[in-house]
């Protein structure tokens, strides 16, 4: 009975490989030893990601696995994975990238045309890919990175796209800001736009989540959530909230 | 609106234990009956008034950083110095007074030989629904023995706390020896809401401790995330009858039938066990509350969050001192929370608290109002040639515990115990492996997320053995002076009577011999995170999931 792998995802451990870890052991055991590190990120982030939507994130966890991917990062600048990634560049391809990786490689052109795709329609076919594939393609491993690097990478444009990887530093933070201020307005979009979305295929699909997405960053300077959740809100989560008003009351 | 409010599938415990909770019957109804305030006779905890009788230390005695108080009048049991043990002052004077070590041991060990021979474990008896489904509101959360060991508090994720009584071992039922039955259940936490955040309070338990027993009435604290309550449990054999005013139903009477004078009288009645919240410490913590910890002086405790150790005075709940902050000025710099926190046994001005890297701060609070600035610092340095990613994950320390003496401490982490010499910082002075096996398989834990599991461990009352849970209800005993381990499981196949606990073994080389259990074979679900140990004898509390198991030794 295997009951430790409760995901679907496939497995790309460290296990079996006791000596790859934390060495590079040679040429040919370099690309696995990357895409093993690579998709820890890629599960880091998205760890990272979920506890964000939680009802109540764990904090100790939150900050453990926060402090995991800042030494992958750290160690793939070191060992110079970063300037790997950042020569291949295509257009599509940006999309797939880590999430630091995004504003490396984004050319100036790129940035002029204001490409934001909601990353979130991709979400569920990446997924599956990343299921299907057998990693041999190690740039497209990240596409599980696609949903916290949405409510990241708009921030981030609005910001200053120019910055290096600095970025990524301020992706965690954003993280763990949000975690710490949380004003009604700002919760209420966060959990909004997210709650439906990550337990409703449908709706992320539909790409309903691109308006609030773009509206996060304004949400959090401008008391406008009422029309933004209005703008998202669809008979779901009518009914999510009264449901949510009925508990309320029925505790009470 | 928009705000999530997490489903709730499982009903609500109100007024009446939920029919899920311990098969024994119960000693009591033990209804709680919130908001009755019984008083006791005898002066109240925490107040430092010198009267007469065991009491607590009191304000006075604090500064002057002594364990003990000035010798109140009949309570001369506790010592400052090592060996002493918990105080406890229902412990027969011959007892107390005499250091735990050799005695209690022997008497345990059942040969008369002292603690030579290995602790043989039997099946004492098991709590809780054997469902298959187990609803997550009857998870148990803490597990905790008072000081005498004579209750046994467990809270779970329901919010609930239920406390069992050891029967009194009666000449009709020798073999009963000391079993332990339900004597109060109530609920302690409800879920709250929190609007301002639009999140969702939970109302599991995180800990339980027990106070010291100065009075008929038992009191312990138990936390959730956010607020503390101190409970006071107290038994009722007896009503008074006959008001003059008052029906026996308790109408009031008509006037013009009061004919004469009548004094109510006391008369007997069915024993009742009824808890009340007599404290609620609230709005102190921004984070989630992982530990509480009463204090030697018995009038003042801690409770510790991810960024903040507050201290409160028993008496006091508007008011609690902030001891310790690690949050930085910017929360983008936050790398490290704290994981545990205790006060030591004997010094109430000493206290340490264990972070998510692996450290640990033991803090003296003469020296500052502000313990930001530790007295030592004890970490391990690490070895480098076993670093990989979850390095730090798996540093990070779930529980501290000090020893009973006072002079060491042990710390969890997620592959080992460790216990320090707290005269020493550079390096533990013992480290036991509980599942070295699972080195290899840290990237599928961290997957699944078993590698943020917040095991517990525990000393035996002579420190001479501690305890920590596992996997697959596999728990593990480290004897420290042999050095000798064993492996139990907490199963309902080995739940009969009196039954042997025969010691378990994982396999961790390709062959697997009879009886062994393969690594991949187990289950990550079944975990084992609280376990309890008696204060002076043998016996062991240990908590499954929703089961409660109790284990005491073998008795010749």
């Amino acid at each position: 009975m295997d009951t430790m792998f409760v995901r679907g995802l496939k497995r790309k451990c460290f296990d079996g490989e006791e000596d790859i870890e934390g060495t590079l052991a040679g040429i040919k055991a370099i690309p696995s030893y990357n895409l093993q590190r690579q998709s820890l990120l890629d599960m880091s982030l998205v760890k990272l990601q979920l506890c964000h939507m939680l009802v109540e994130p764990n904090l100790c966890r939150s900050v453990l696995i926060a402090n995991t991917v800042r030494q992958i990062q750290e160690e793939m600048t070191q060992d110079g994975t970063w300037q790997m990634i950042n020569t291949q560049s295509t257009g599509q391809a940006s999309l797939d990238r880590l999430v630091s990786t995004d504003i490396l490689c984004r050319s100036s052109r790129d940035q002029a045309e204001g490409k934001h795709v909601p990353a979130y329609g991709t979400f569920n076919k990446d997924f599956e890919n990343d299921q299907a594939q057998d990693s041999s393609d190690t740039m497209s491993t990240a596409s599980a990175v696609q949903a916290p690097r949405n409510l990241q990478s708009s921030v981030w444009e609005m910001e200053n796209p120019q910055e290096n990887k600095g970025n990524f530093q301020k992706s965690l933070d954003q993280i763990f800001e949000t975690l710490e201020n949380k004003s009604p307005n700002s919760v209420e979009d966060l959990f909004s736009e997210v709650d439906n979305s990550y337990y409703d295929l449908d709706t992320m699909l539909t790409g309903m989540m691109s308006n609030t997405k773009m509206g996060h960053c304004d949400s959090l300077e401008t008391f406008s959530s009422s029309t933004n959740t209005a703008s998202n809100s669809n008979c779901k989560s009518d009914l999510n909230d009264l449901d949510h008003i009925v508990e309320i009351l029925v505790e009470s | 609106m928009g705000a999530i409010l997490k489903p709730r599938t499982l009903p609500r415990l109100r007024a009446a234990p939920s029919r899920s909770r311990p098969r024994s019957r119960p000693r009591s109804r033990g209804s709680p009956r919130h908001g009755r305030s019984v008083s006791p006779p005898g002066p109240r905890a925490g107040t430092g008034r010198a009267g007469p009788g065991p009491g607590p230390a009191g304000p006075r005695e604090r500064g002057a950083g002594r364990a003990a108080p000035a010798a109140a009048a009949g309570c001369g049991a506790r010592r400052a110095g090592p060996g002493a043990g918990r105080f406890a002052p229902s412990v027969p004077p011959s007892l107390a007074h005499r250091p735990f070590s050799s005695a209690v041991v022997a008497r345990a060990a059942g040969d008369g030989g002292g603690s030579s021979s290995e602790v043989q474990w039997c099946f004492l008896q098991v709590k809780g629904a054997i469902d298959e489904d187990v609803a997550e509101a009857d998870i148990i959360s803490t597990v905790e023995f008072n000081y005498t060991g004579d209750l046994l508090a467990t809270g779970d994720k329901g919010g609930r706390v239920v406390i069992f009584q050891r029967e009194q071992e009666t000449k009709s039922r020798p073999l009963s020896r000391g079993e332990y039955n339900v004597y109060s259940t109530f609920q302690s936490h409800e879920p709250e809401f929190d609007y301002l955040k639009s999140l969702e309070i939970e109302e599991k338990i995180n800990k339980i401790r027990w106070l010291p027993q100065q009075n008929a009435a038992h009191f312990l604290l138990s936390t959730n995330d956010k607020t503390i309550k101190l409970w006071k449990i107290s038994e009722r054999d007896k009503r008074a009858e006959g008001y003059n005013l008052k029906d026996e139903d308790g109408r009031l009477r008509e006037p013009f039938r009061v004919t004469e004078l009548r004094v109510p009288t006391l008369k007997p009645m069915d024993l009742m066990v009824e808890a009340s919240p007599r404290r609620t410490f609230a709005n102190a913590h921004t984070y989630h509350i992982n530990s509480i910890s009463v204090n030697s002086d018995y009038a003042t405790y801690l409770s510790a969050d991810d960024l903040r150790i507050n201290l409160w005075h028993l008496e006091v709940t508007n008011r609690s001192f902030n001891i310790v902050d690690i949050k930085p000025a910017n929360m983008e710099e936050l790398t490290e929370v704290i994981t545990a926190a205790e006060f030591h046994p004997h010094h109430c001005n000493v206290f340490v608290y264990s972070s998510s890297k692996g450290t640990i701060r033991l803090c003296d609070m003469r020296s500052a109002a502000l313990c930001d600035q530790h007295s030592k610092f004890f970490e391990e340095p690490e070895d480098p040639s076993s670093r990989s990613f979850f390095s730090e994950i798996i540093s990070s320390i779930s529980d501290v515990k000090f020893s009973h003496s006072g002079r060491y401490m042990m710390t969890r982490d997620y592959l080992s115990v460790k216990v320090w010499d707290i005269n020493m910082e550079n390096r533990p002075v013992e480290t036991y492996q509980v599942h070295e096996y699972l080195r290899s398989k840290l990237c599928s834990l961290y997957e699944n997320d078993c590698i943020f599991d917040k095991f517990e461990c525990c000393w035996n009352g002579s420190d001479s053995t501690i305890m920590t849970g596992s996997y697959n209800n596999f728990f593990r005993t480290f004897e420290r002076n042999m050095p000798r381990d064993t492996t139990l499981e907490a199963s309902r196949e080995s739940s009969k009577p009196r039954a042997i606990l025969k010691p378990r073994k994982v396999c961790t080389t390709g062959k697997r011999k009879k009886d062994e259990i393969t690594v991949d074979s187990l289950d990550f679900n079944k975990k084992i995170l609280h376990t309890a140990w008696h204060p002076m004898e043998n016996i062991i509390a240990v908590a499954a999931t929703n089961n409660l198991y109790l284990f005491q030794e073998k008795v010749n």
